[in-house]
């Protein structure tokens, strides 16, 4: 492949129709006599619905319907859950409430009519009678007793799991030194700028419905809408129009979806729901919540033993889609970027009065690689060596890779100290810590912090993932030379539309400008998976790149035929095929159609006669008219191929981060922040660079300001944006960025994912830093996220 | 986030707006809308009527006037921060409106709208306190001065009476002995006041504090006084220690609010922290 666009920073083709407001979200699809739905919610976090009184609500302007849990629960099947463990409780999760509300946000009641504010009104006039339940919040006082949620189970508890490979017993036995420590990892919400929203329209003649949905699956909610309203599959259009950030909250298949989906039927008119960010808050999905304590045995070099890891994972009432399993990527990711021989992980996830958690940005590993980072850095306190050594010590060497780990993963490749060197010198790590003794000298805190941090993407081979792992393509050619690629992967502001143009624009020796990437729409797109798990590019993107190979093989065929010689005599460069006395003489000279320049209404006519080369968009031409078309062969020009990963991929890197913080008040600030990441072969720098400035904004979100935060009972405290406290442009450092690039064995371009490597690595880093900024105070660890108040808390005794 | 229905009328005059007043008990000033609104939007405010006053002329003003400053309520917090009258005069409002929310809340809001709001984390009542400043209360019955210390009543509650209007607010001007200085540690989520000090100190030619006038905000339901403070610093040229002694007193005889990002004590350690802050770069500023 020539590289004329792969690995050049080009600005995304997506930006100007965002930054000119030109974009069409759900919100923005107005079809005529569009119903609207405001939802009833539960005000309580455990409640018997004793009574629904929608008489008022019925009589107010506008109304058309009201329904209730009574009005779907034989008709509209449960919310899905994806996830499969052994012995996992699944509870009957209906698309509204039915008999009881189990937290704050379960819709109750919907109420349909005319428009938005109407039904908005008419909801406040629908009286529910509720008798309140007592409530499961905290998380490791449910998994031992108290409320039972789901009575049938008997207990809170979904599952328990024990995962991970060697004698663990005898490893931390072996160990000079076990040092322990319980860790929270709080609950956060994801806060998609555009919350979800929903149209759904069917076609009582032709019993067909079409879904638009701000989501990050649309094939994969396709299936499972069909199948809980009970209509075929093929009747059912799912289109996602441009959707305004996911984070993994739209890797999931909601209540609302199905609802509306239903009403529509029952209707026969569109309706629409658009998510307030109240219901944001309340009833999109959570991410972390974990509660664990992790032991590390170590040797009194440093060498680390094994590490287990006991945790209680708060689900919350249901599970959607993939809730149970996000614990397990924790487990799977325990090993960090370290050679630990055994490793055990001991999981009970636990339903709570709250809405579900599931796959937030990093879903489970960022968990991981908070309890393997801090422990590292508590392992270098308790020996009094430096962290970057203890890291030094344990990484696998690059030579030792595909690298097996004792949580059953094959590690594809990296250079761990590679990248750690480079974000030592890209800091000057030895001068930061000799101006930090100074700072400390004068009585100031500044920490110093570190994560090397590794990754799984690419998500996944379909062994290991709960509804097929690969990702499909369509690449076409049309008759005027413009290359369609359908890709079955769903990007949503990652900037597919520009890498996967990039690739294949360079595949076919096209202008980028004459590719088009189209997404999103299951009428048009064949079956894909999706984007989630930094998996689009890498398993995607390579669809992309075979489909295109496919595509080539026909190409040349037709070539070989016109240009009278043997295909593969023929060499292509720049787009173009040549034989073999032609190539060296060059084609400039040659005409060409390009794409554009035939006259307008009409197809141009190939002129083959004599010619030594055909660019492979003339030979699109030719397949189209199929009248130079050698025996047997197919007219057109296009390819398909589903990609199945043999593997995952594992980014890789080392971030450093040095604060400073504020003696009287326990603020934290920033003085540098340092990220050297390695995802593989880099498609575009610039959206490299733009995910993981995201990423470390999320990851600091997590550090020093997020919680979702229910009270005792239950009720949701941090409901708006007021109170739950997003990172800020305003408070962020300055990233200086570099990266390594190790290539991926796993997939032909040799590209790892970098979606969530900035939330994943990151956090550890800066909460590393403000304990080592504390550490003059014996502090040797904080819960996030880090207050100003527990700050001050800890300097002040 | 859908307001319950209202009605909306955008008055003219000042006289248009009163008497709409006057005969809808329930109605509500549109200023900006920046606290209205997502108040409404919450439905913990449903108005039946908005009386829009945005587009009187001559309510958005920053003048001097022998030796008052006087500044319309509709006056945005943008204009007060750009001010390069303010900046000379009255350096206090300007450092104050650049800590209000972010650039697009500076373009709306009004520091009518924030007073008249008394919002218990709002940032203008802390300086209108410190700079003892008078307001100006229209209702059809007349104008009448009402000084600050008398404004801030209780929660979201101000000494106006229903149909009345913020029309102005009024400050003397200081000499060139003071100094003012707004210390103010932001809510990482709203951005409003954790804590806000404003300070107003003016030195005798000695070099002594001759008048010391310190407001409070975030801290408790509503912006005050900080009495102790003002009195431990008058009367005697200010150092360190003399700072910090007084700054203890900084939440003497409040009641102090408490939540999930700054518990009670906390904040009472923060009042006493932003006052020694606030009194610091006052001090410095005036000499
Ligand atoms: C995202 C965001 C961040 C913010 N951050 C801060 C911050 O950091 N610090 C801060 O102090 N504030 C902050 N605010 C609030 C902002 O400053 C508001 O503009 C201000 O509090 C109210 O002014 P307004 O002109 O918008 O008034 P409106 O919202 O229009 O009115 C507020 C109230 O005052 C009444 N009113 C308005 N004008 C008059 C008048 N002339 N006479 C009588 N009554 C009147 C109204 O009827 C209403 O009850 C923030 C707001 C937002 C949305």
């Amino acid at each position: 492949m020539a590289a004329k666009y792969v690995g050049k920073r080009i600005k995304r083709t997506e930006d100007p129709r965002l930054i000119k407001g030109l974009a069409h979200y759900v919100d923005d699809v107005r079809l005529p006599d569009t119903l609207h739905v405001a939802f009833v919610r539960s005000i309580y976090a455990h409640a018997r619905i004793t009574s629904i009184d929608v008489t008022e609500a019925l009589k107010a302007p506008g109304v058309v319907a009201v329904y209730t849990g009574k009005d779907i629960a034989t008709t509209v099947g449960p919310v899905p859950c994806a996830a499969a463990l052994p012995d996992l409780k699944i509870p009957d999760y209906r698309v509204l409430a039915t008999g009881k509300a189990l937290f704050v946000g379960h819709p109750i009641a919907a109420v349909v009519a005319t428009d938005r504010y109407l039904a908005r009104d008419a909801a406040d006039l629908i009286s529910v009678d509720y008798e309140e339940l007592p409530v499961a919040v905290d998380v490791e006082a449910s998994a031992k007793g108290g409320p039972v949620i789901h009575e049938q189970f008997g207990s809170n508890i979904a599952y328990t799991l024990t995962s991970g490979e060697g004698d663990i017993e005898a490893a931390l036995k072996s160990a000079d030194h076990i040092v322990t420590q319980r860790m929270v990892h709080q609950r956060l919400a994801p806060v998609a700028m555009e919350g979800r929203g929903v149209l759904a329209r069917y076609f009582p003649g032709e019993e067909e419905l079409t879904l638009w949905s701000s989501t990050q699956i649309p094939h994969l909610m396709r299936t499972q809408v069909a199948l809980m309203i009970g209509l075929p599959e093929n009747k059912l259009r799912v289109i996602t129009p441009e959707v305004g950030g996911g984070f993994g909250s739209k890797l999931n298949v909601y209540a609302e979806e199905a609802l509306l989906a239903w009403i529509s039927i029952q209707l026969g008119k569109p309706v629409k729901w658009i998510e307030s960010r109240r219901e944001n808050m309340q009833a999109t999905i959570h991410g972390r919540a974990q509660v664990g304590t992790v032991e590390v045995g170590c040797k009194n070099d440093g060498t680390i033993t094994g590490l287990r890891y006991n945790v209680v994972a708060d689900l919350g009432a249901y599970h959607q889609l993939l809730t149970p399993a996000i614990p397990t990527l924790t487990g799977l990711m325990l090993s960090g970027a370290y050679r630990i021989p055994a490793i055990q992980m001991n999981v009970t996830g636990v339903f709570t009065n709250k809405m579900s958690t599931d796959a937030y940005r990093g879903a489970g590993r960022p968990e991981a690689t908070y309890v393997v980072e801090r422990a590292m850095d508590i392992v270098a306190a308790e020996l009094k060596i430096d962290p970057v050594e203890v890291r030094r010590k344990n990484f696998p060497a690059k030579t030792e890779f595909p690298f097996h780990t004792a949580t059953g993963l094959d590690y594809d490749s990296g250079d761990y100290e590679a990248a750690l060197d480079k974000a030592l010198n890209l800091s000057g790590y030895a001068k930061l810590r000799a101006e930090q003794a100074k700072a400390r000298a004068a009585g100031k805190l500044i920490g110093i912090g570190m994560s090397s941090y590794v990754e799984i993407c690419a998500l996944g081979p379909s062994q290991a993932m709960p509804a097929g792992g690969w990702e499909s393509a369509t690449v076409r050619i049309e008759p005027t030379g413009t290359v369609t690629v359908l890709t079955g992967a769903s990007p949503h502001g990652q900037g597919q539309e520009t890498s996967f143009a990039q690739i294949a624009a360079d595949e076919l020796g096209v202008d980028l400008n004459a590719v088009t990437v189209i997404h999103g729409d299951t009428a048009i797109v064949q079956y894909g998976i999706g984007t989630f798990g930094s998996r689009a590019t890498a398993v995607g993107g390579t669809a992309v790149l075979i489909a295109i190979q496919k595509l080539k093989e026909k190409a040349a065929k037709i070539a070989a035929h016109v240009l009278r010689c043997e295909a593969s005599s023929l060499a292509f460069e720049g787009g173009r095929y040549s034989r073999p006395s032609a190539a060296a003489a060059s084609a400039v000279s040659e005409p060409d159609v390009a794409v554009g320049e035939a006259p307008a209404g009409a197809l141009p006519e190939p002129d083959t006669e004599g010619r030594s080369t055909l660019t492979i968009q003339e030979i699109a031409l030719i397949a189209h008219i199929a009248k130079e078309l050698p025996p047997d062969t197919e007219p057109g020009l296009s390819a398909t191929y589903f990609f199945e990963p043999k593997n995952f991929t594992f980014p890789f890197g080392t971030h450093i981060c040095v604060v400073e913080i504020d003696k009287e008040t326990g603020e934290t600030k920033f003085l540098r922040y340092v990220a050297v990441d390695d995802c593989g072969k880099v498609i575009n720098p610039l959206l490299v660079d733009g995910q993981i400035h995201g990423g470390i904004v999320q990851a600091i979100g997590q550090a020093l300001y997020e919680e979702v935060v229910y009270d005792e009972q239950g009720q949701l405290v941090t409901g708006e944006l007021m109170d739950y406290a997003l990172p800020k442009a305003s408070q962020m450092p300055w990233f200086e960025l570099d990266r390594t690039e190790t290539p991926s064995p796993v997939n032909p371009l040799g590209v790892k994912g970098v979606g969530e490597a900035g939330t994943i690595g990151a956090t550890p880093a800066v909460v590393n830093a403000i304990v080592d900024a504390l550490s003059p105070y014996g502090v040797k660890h904080l819960d996030m996220p880090a207050r100003p108040e527990a700050v001050w808390k800890l300097i002040t005794g | 986030m859908i307001s319950a229905p209202f009605d909306y009328v955008r008055a003219n005059t000042l006289d248009e707006a009163l008497a709409l007043l006057a005969q809808n008990e329930d109605a509500k000033i549109l200023a900006g809308g920046h606290s209205l609104i997502p108040a409404m939007k919450l439905r913990l405010a449903m108005p039946p009527l908005l009386v829009d006053i945005g587009r009187i002329k001559d309510l958005s003003y920053i003048r001097e006037d022998h030796g008052q400053i006087q500044i319309g309520a509709m006056t945005t917090h943008y204009q007060i921060e750009s001010s390069d009258l303010l900046k000379k005069i009255c350096p206090l409002l300007p450092e104050c409106a650049g800590h209000i929310g972010d650039v697009q809340v500076r373009n709306k809001g009004t520091i009518g709208g924030s007073v008249a709001h008394s919002d218990p984390s709002g940032d203008w009542p802390a300086a209108i306190i410190a700079l003892n400043a008078e307001l100006v209360a229209v209702s059809k019955n007349g104008e009448r001065l009402v000084k600050a210390d008398d404004f801030f009543v209780d929660l979201m509650t101000t000494a106006l009476e229903a149909g009345e209007i913020l029309r102005e607010i009024r400050i003397n001007k200081s000499n060139d002995r003071t100094g003012q200085a707004y210390a103010k540690m932001h809510h990482p989520a709203s951005g409003f006041a954790v804590v806000g000090v404003a300070a107003n100190l003016t030195l005798d030619r000695n070099g002594g504090c001759e008048k010391a006038s310190i407001g409070i905000t975030g801290v408790s339901s509503k912006a005050y006084r900080a009495l102790a403070v003002e009195s431990a610093l008058t009367g005697s040229a200010l150092d360190e220690q003399k700072i910090a002694n007084a700054a203890a007193h900084a939440a003497d005889g409040v009641d102090i609010n408490g939540d999930l990002f700054a518990s009670e004590d906390y904040r009472r350690h923060l009042a006493q922290v932003f006052t020694k802050r606030a009194i610091a770069a006052a001090t410095e500023r005036a000499g």
